[in-house]
């Protein structure tokens, strides 16, 4: 519904595409500024501004990465230490048992030892006591049995050969008995 | 929408449709001198745009931090859209760091002059007007050309037109094929696909107002004050569409510069 009149209209007047020159020189200067201080100054600037934040995260990125190998050298080195820490305590505990088996087994050689000479030493002196006894037993009761067998039958043991003869034979019986006694 | 409020109208008689020329503001200096012999409205916008563009990515990066704020952030975002998205994708990691200013330059610039149609008063995207767009489009049809000569030396021209592979009998046809879409439609197709668009955009503005204005103001009829209503509602949904088409232009533009640039320094490539 356009109507030709309407289309004719709107093709008179000015052609669109026959320039003004003002505008070419407008516009062709305006751009050549624009261009100039893009490139001398808006540009650079974000460049530097790009190229920072990205040496920023990378030398973020790897300081971090500095830090954990660091961390991790650490970590290695307590744990190698812990290692040595406990191969040692173990080393320690080896020697301190062995060595408490050594003392314990000394002193109980030092103890059956001390044991074994009191019992001699005591037997010693009991067999010297015995000894002593005998002899003193073996005089006093040859004497006390001679004088009391006197009293009881007078003169009739003065004969010394008689006498000694029934000592002698007591004695022999008594030590018999003794030694029955001791082997009992 | 223009089927939609100029048939009534023409039919009324009483509505003339805008033309280019409503567009084409008397100047500014000398004053109210014809459009075209002075200084005008859309180039002060020109130089508006450039001065917006360096005060604000000035102080946006002023002092930058490593952790960006929200301004900086938001230049931050600008500045890597031209340098990775445009630059270094298309370029490659190899070439791309020279050419990252003018691909911010060319991007900020070609934006923010489209943008300013979406702002109200400003109301006019400069590459509207043809001549802009051609100065633009002729700095960087040179650009090209002069990195493939500085680059391959003269025998830039011959890797430009003569392409590789194909048999020796299909070349006197090829070469002036190519010839034609290098060096001739190529320029012309990038400045004018950005002229044209921005001009459709603003005369759709301007027609939207102008149609609006005379079924609002000038009828009696209460039916067509309400369509007139209605084409205000319509013109939102166009300014949307506008504002869409103002960045992917700017994209396009740059990207295309970018690719133009990236086919002379690897011309003998293919």
């Amino acid at each position: 519904m356009i109507t030709a009149e309407v289309i004719l209209a709107a093709g008179e007047g000015a052609n669109p595409l026959i320039p003004n020159w003002w505008e070419i020189l407008v516009t062709a200067v305006s751009f050549a500024v624009l261009l100039i201080v893009v490139k001398k100054f808006i540009a650079p600037a974000f460049e530097k501004s790009y190229t920072d934040r990205v040496e920023a995260i990378e030398g973020g990125i790897e300081k971090a990465e500095e830090a954990q190998a660091e961390a991790n050298a650490l970590l290695e080195q307590y744990k190698a230490q812990l290692m040595d820490a406990r191969t040692e305590a173990n080393g320690i505990r080896e020697a301190a048992r062995s060595e408490g088996a050594n003392i314990l087994a000394d002193l109980k050689a030092k103890a059956a030892e001390e044991s074994a000479r009191i019992t001699a030493q005591a037997q010693v002196q009991i067999e010297a006591e015995r000894v002593a006894a005998v002899n003193s037993l073996r005089n006093e009761v040859g004497t006390l049995a001679t004088s009391l067998a006197g009293k009881i039958v007078g003169e009739a043991l003065d004969d010394d050969a008689r006498s000694n003869r029934v000592v002698e034979r007591f004695l022999t019986d008594l030590e018999n008995q003794a030694n029955a006694g001791a082997t009992k | 929408m223009t089927a939609f409020a100029l048939p009534m109208a023409s039919n009324d008689g009483g509505f003339v449709p805008p033309t280019i020329s409503d567009t084409h503001l008397p100047d500014i200096f000398p004053w109210m001198a014809e459009y075209g012999t002075g200084f005008g409205k859309q180039m002060v916008m020109i130089i508006l745009s450039v001065i917006l563009i360096v005060w604000f990515f000035k102080a946006a990066i002023r002092h930058p931090k490593l952790v960006p704020g929200r301004v900086q952030f938001f230049a931050e975002g600008f500045y890597s859209f031209a340098r990775n998205t445009v630059g270094r994708d298309i370029m490659g990691e190899k070439n791309f760091r020279p050419w990252v200013p003018l691909l911010f330059s060319v991007f900020l610039f070609v934006l923010l002059n489209n943008i300013f149609g979406a702002i109200p008063f400003l109301q006019l995207p400069s590459f509207s007007h043809a001549g802009s767009a051609y100065a633009i489009a002729l700095i960087i049809y040179f650009t090209w050309i002069g990195v493939g000569v500085q680059k391959h030396g003269i025998r830039y021209f011959k890797l430009a037109v003569v392409p590789t592979g194909v048999p020796g009998w299909i070349l006197p046809l090829l070469i002036p094929l190519e010839i034609i879409s290098n060096f001739i439609v190529r320029p012309l197709t990038h400045s004018l696909r950005l002229m044209a668009t921005m001009l459709a955009g603003h005369m759709i503005v301007v027609l939207a107002g102008s149609g609006a204005q005379y079924l609002i103001m000038e009828q009696d009829n209460i039916l067509l004050n309400a369509t007139g209503v209605a084409v205000i509602a319509g013109s939102v949904a166009m300014y949307a569409l506008e504002l869409l088409i103002m960045v992917l232009q700017a994209f396009v533009f740059t990207l295309l510069t970018a690719i133009y640039i990236q086919g002379s320094l690897e011309a003998d490539a293919h």
